[in-house]
């Protein structure tokens, strides 16, 4: 029983940590880790939770699938939440060609 | 101003939720009684083994009893897969490739891959093969399979999985699945009704069309996934 | 230990982190001006869901609902299942929100090209 409690308590403390983290880091590779950390203790609720089907697909489309389309996504834009702006006029080139 | 508008949805929104679900109990059954039926969960947990003669009841539920659903479910992944393809389209200069990743990768990770991406492979149709006996299904042998295929496009910056390809699996994939609602109405049932023999339980070839739909929804799935990496990492931004 | 006072520190714990992440997700949806982080926040919310979801759906002491020939006199004898409607809602609820993920996150960068930028706040003309 108090093994239980204390399994829940840090479940729920890391899982709260991360999201606090994820949103609060101003680099967003790191930011989207914490997403990824996320995932897992999810998979992990969802299998102590005796959902295995759900558990698994979590553990397959949330923590890989997603972690890395935003990798890409950070990879195409930019990295720093707080970026500099830049002075560029709007691409028109693509309408005008 | 704005910050304490804010504050004040959250504290509201965090209340009620927090009010509602003090109410429900945690691991209570909500079920009612099994035998008596009284819930739609009891009626899946009572009639999937005698009727359907599937050992796992998400799968029952998810391609027997709501199977039109998940005809749904797949179409808007398809959409998901094809929007995506249609907003990061561009035309190509002339003499312009898609590079995204500029260099190989360390040696490790391509032996590594190279090593590993049969045995993922089998996995995934390892996973959605089994899906009415273990859990597991389409859904997750698909997103397997695909994340096989990611480790390969971040191993060797050459390796590309043709569009055609991926085209023709999908939309196999997709006409059997039809077809096998279809093959429902002709013979005088309802789309997607289960109508072939369920056979024995934990037997592999069991559940009627179950395990087709699955392994259609596998392939289809798998094909998707795959396609939304390749057009992720093939398009590129120039800083 | 008390087992009602079990429970209700069990109840806190999941129930607790999951109306946890759908607040946190709110108020980065709200407050984060980056676009990236915004669709983090839409992804973290959709994990709180499903968290609820399941957690209203689980029993006390029951298994997974998969049959085996041992669990069918298992079942017989009295011993529960856990509720299958919420899981395969769920199953169905993270695939669409990897597509919703997919599409928004294509949208960033189509913007970041247009714009080159990802902050709404830097964001000046209307038209895309």
């Amino acid at each position: 029983m108090i093994f239980n409690i204390i399994f829940f308590s840090l479940l729920a403390i890391i899982i709260l940590a991360a999201a606090i983290y994820a949103v609060v880091q101003k680099d967003l590779l790191y930011a989207v880790i914490a997403t990824g950390v996320i995932s897992l203790v999810l998979s992990i609720y969802f299998f102590i939770m005796q959902a295995p089907d759900v558990a698994l697909t979590e553990a397959a489309i949330g923590i890989a699938l997603t972690t890395i389309i935003f990798v890409i996504t950070i990879r195409n834009t930019s990295r720093r939440e707080d970026e500099i702006p830049v002075n560029k006029e709007p691409d028109r080139e693509e309408e005008t060609k | 101003m704005k910050r304490a508008f804010i504050l004040l949805l959250l504290v509201v929104v965090g209340w009620v939720l927090a009010d509602t679900f003090s109410q429900i109990n945690f691991g209570e059954s909500r079920m009612g009684d099994i035998k008596q039926q009284e819930t739609v969960g009891a009626y899946y947990l009572n009639n999937t083994v005698e009727k359907l003669s599937v050992a796992n009841v998400v799968t029952a539920i998810v391609v027997n009893y709501r199977g039109f659903d998940t005809l749904g479910e797949v179409t808007v992944l398809f959409l998901a897969a094809s929007g995506l393809a249609s907003i990061l389209y561009r035309r190509k200069k002339r003499g312009e490739h898609d590079v995204m990743i500029l260099k190989n990768s360390s040696q490790l990770l391509q032996t590594g891959a190279k090593l590993i991406f049969p045995a993922i492979l089998v996995l995934g149709a390892y996973v959605f093969i089994h899906g009415h006996l273990t859990p597991g299904g389409g859904f997750q042998g698909g997103a397997i399979i695909a994340s096989g295929f990611l480790l390969m496009f971040m191993a060797y910056k050459d390796y590309h999985v043709s569009h055609n390809v991926l085209t023709w699996v999908e939309s196999i994939a997709g006409i059997l699945f039809v077809s096998v609602g279809i093959w429902g109405l002709i013979s005088g049932a309802t789309f997607l009704e289960n109508i072939l023999g369920t056979g024995t339980l934990n037997d592999l070839v069991s559940g009627g069309i179950i395990p087709l739909i699955y392994i259609a929804v596998g392939f289809k799935v798998a094909a998707e996934l795959t396609g939304v990496l390749e057009t992720l990492l093939n398009f590129k931004t120039e800083k | 230990m008390d087992p009602i006072l079990y429970n209700k520190i069990i109840s806190v714990g999941v129930y607790g982190s999951a109306i946890g992440l759908i607040l946190i997700g709110l108020y980065a949806v709200l407050v984060k001006k980056h676009l990236t982080k915004i669709v983090i926040g839409l992804s973290i919310i959709d994990s709180g869901v499903h968290l609820l979801f399941i957690a209203v759906g689980f029993i006390k002491g029951g298994t997974a609902p998969i049959f085996s020939e041992k669990g069918i006199e298992l079942v017989n004898q009295g011993t529960a299942m856990v509720d299958p409607v919420p899981q395969a809602l769920v199953l169905t609820a993270i695939v669409i929100g990897f597509g919703v993920t997919a599409v928004a996150l294509s949208l960033v960068i189509r913007l970041y090209r247009h714009h080159h930028t990802a902050r709404i706040d830097h964001i000046k003309s209307l038209k895309w």
